[in-house]
């Protein structure tokens, strides 16, 4: 390092590739960067306080607003800490098509970040052909909910569609459709040299740095801590699948050094977890009904007579979603806290940035998968004496690097 | 959409795309969009990177209170002639957010807004017909016949 002066680097906070527009502060020596600070809170909309004006029902499809892209994950947290709460029996059926739901979202949840992450680095043939895959998943989700994004498939004490007949049928499909396609999408995603240049030794959290942090999900996976709500706090139909257990990058043989190129390799086992487990349950599903109360009023009335707190834990595609609700003789709950995935891996972004290159900037924070929505499309910068760079010349860079890379072939 | 629409197209579109306080569902929707699947490309109708080279500026999320300068800014920064466009049903109208205290209020409380697509999401379908109906009535201010 030399002894110049560094210089602040600001990126956002209108950056949509994040759920919540986040603004980031990089001390920048020359093209490393010495530290990163980030600056939260601009999508906060308050969704707490709003909750503990709606009853119980109503907070579902509330929570299913949190995120658009693990709109099942939130409810489903939701609806465990209130069954958690309420000693609400679950019937079986309604616990794998709530597993089979929840598996096909981290599906489409896992190709969109494939394909996000690919265009991070400029491979824009990879963005585009994992989305041309991930349609097949919303199809699927389509038949079963009736709708691409927000499912609405959760109900307190059970589910609301059944996965029969010709729906069974396009689960069945979907599930041999992603089973054929597998080897083909190990094969772009973890073979790929120009992809693997970029990926390898960039972004690095140890395992040390990730049991400090408190990372969750794929994030800390990566980085060799084998920990899954899945396997160690098993909830819906995970008890009964035998096999399951969290994957890390020793699944293919590999020693877990916590780079970007293990954050792949864990997401693309997991999609074959998740097509793995899907069948499991549609060839397993238990008969019988799908909701322990299908009317709403009664369930409420049910509720408004509970005094007591519970705990909701479901492992959503990006890592450990807890909350947690008290009932207090009311048909609304008094309290909702509600712990997303990103909250604890955000924090894991400092190390993983300092000493990085600028163009890496861009998939070290999609690395993440802090729940990406967009794409890079906007940046401005305000304050005196700070350099204002756009997200754009950001890609440009990057994109530069991946044509130096290919070129050195 | 009429069948004498296809007069008005005469030179591709470019959005640009900023998030309000979006929950990603129609992020998501909007990248759809423009995926191999629906294809909005293949009609010229491009996201852009910066809103200086934008004509519709594509405003998703129910405007919050911190973000609402900013987009705002971003609004001025559009050059004329510009149309805004609001995608999902919080920035029409704060949705299912409505008791909150961090709502700076529905999109066209701040800033004029042309193409309101509603929807919780929107499907892509609906998102890429918001855009043609957007261009329609660019190509009218255009000629300088607003009336619409």
């Amino acid at each position: 390092m030399s002894n110049k002066e560094t210089y602040k680097l600001q990126i956002g906070p209108t950056h949509p590739a994040f759920k919540e527009p986040v603004r980031f502060e990089f001390e920048v020596d020359g093209e490393h960067v010495l530290h990163a600070d980030i600056d939260m809170g601009y999508t906060h909309r308050g969704i707490e306080h709003v909750s503990k004006e709606r009853n119980f029902i109503q907070i579902i499809y509330l929570l299913e607003r949190i995120c658009g892209i693990c709109s099942t994950s939130h409810p489903m947290a939701y609806c465990l800490a209130v069954e958690n709460a309420a000693e609400i029996e679950v019937p079986a059926r309604a616990k794998y098509i709530r597993t089979i739901v929840g598996e096909l979202e981290r599906l489409h949840s896992h190709l969109l970040w494939a394909g996000v992450a690919a265009h991070e680095v400029g491979f824009d043939t990879l963005f585009y052909t994992t989305w041309d895959i991930r349609e097949k998943v919303m199809d699927c989700l389509e038949v079963i909910s009736g709708n691409r994004v927000n499912y609405a498939m959760l109900t307190i004490g059970g589910v609301r569609r059944d996965i029969i007949g010709e729906v069974a049928e396009a689960v069945n499909k979907t599930v041999e459709y992603y089973s054929d396609l597998y080897s083909q999408l190990e094969d772009i995603m973890l073979n790929d040299m120009s992809l693997r240049l970029r990926t390898e030794n960039v972004g690095i959290l140890t395992y040390d740095e990730a049991l400090k942090l408190c990372a969750v999900g794929p994030t800390a996976r990566a980085s060799g801590l084998a920990k899954d709500v899945r396997a160690d706090y098993a909830v819906n139909a995970y008890p009964d699948i035998p096999w399951l257990k969290a994957i890390t990058p020793n699944d293919v043989g590999k020693k877990p050094v916590g780079d970007i190129y293990d954050r792949i390799v864990v997401r693309v086992l997991e999609i074959k977890q998740s097509v793995d487990i899907i069948r499991f349950c549609m060839e397993n599903m238990p008969g019988g009904e799908i909701v322990a109360e299908p009317k709403a009023v009664k369930v409420i009335n049910q509720l408004k007579k509970v005094k007591a707190h519970g705990i909701g834990r479901y492992e959503g595609p990006r890592g450990e979603v807890s909350h947690y609700d008290i009932l207090d003789n009311n048909e609304c709950p008094v309290g909702v806290k509600v712990k997303a995935p990103t909250y604890s891996n955000i924090i894991s972004w400092v190390p993983m940035f300092r000493g990085a290159e600028i163009a890496d900037i861009p998939i070290i924070m999609s690395s993440i998968d802090p729940c990406i929505a967009c794409s890079d499309r906007a940046s401005f910068v305000e304050g005196e004496g700070k350099k204002t760079v756009s997200f754009g010349e950001l890609r440009k860079l990057s994109m530069e690097k991946m044509n130096k890379i290919r070129r050195g072939l | 959409m009429k069948k004498d629409s296809f007069k008005y197209f005469k030179r591709s579109l470019w959005a640009f795309h900023i998030n309000s306080g979006s929950c990603n569902a129609c992020d998501i929707e909007i990248l759809a969009a423009l995926t191999p699947r629906y294809d909005a490309e293949r009609f010229g109708i491009k996201l852009v990177g910066t809103p200086r080279h934008a004509d519709v500026l594509v405003i998703t999320g129910t405007m919050t209170e911190k973000i609402k300068d900013k987009v705002i800014r971003v609004f001025n920064q559009v050059p004329d002639p510009k149309l805004v466009m609001v995608v999902g049903s919080c920035g029409i109208s704060k949705g299912v957010f409505q008791e909150s205290y961090a709502m700076a209020g529905p999109v066209d409380a701040h800033i004029p807004v042309d193409v309101y697509v509603p929807g919780c999401p929107p499907r892509p379908e609906a998102i890429i017909y918001g855009v043609a109906r957007a261009w329609e009535k660019l190509e009218m201010l255009e000629k300088g016949n607003a009336a619409s």
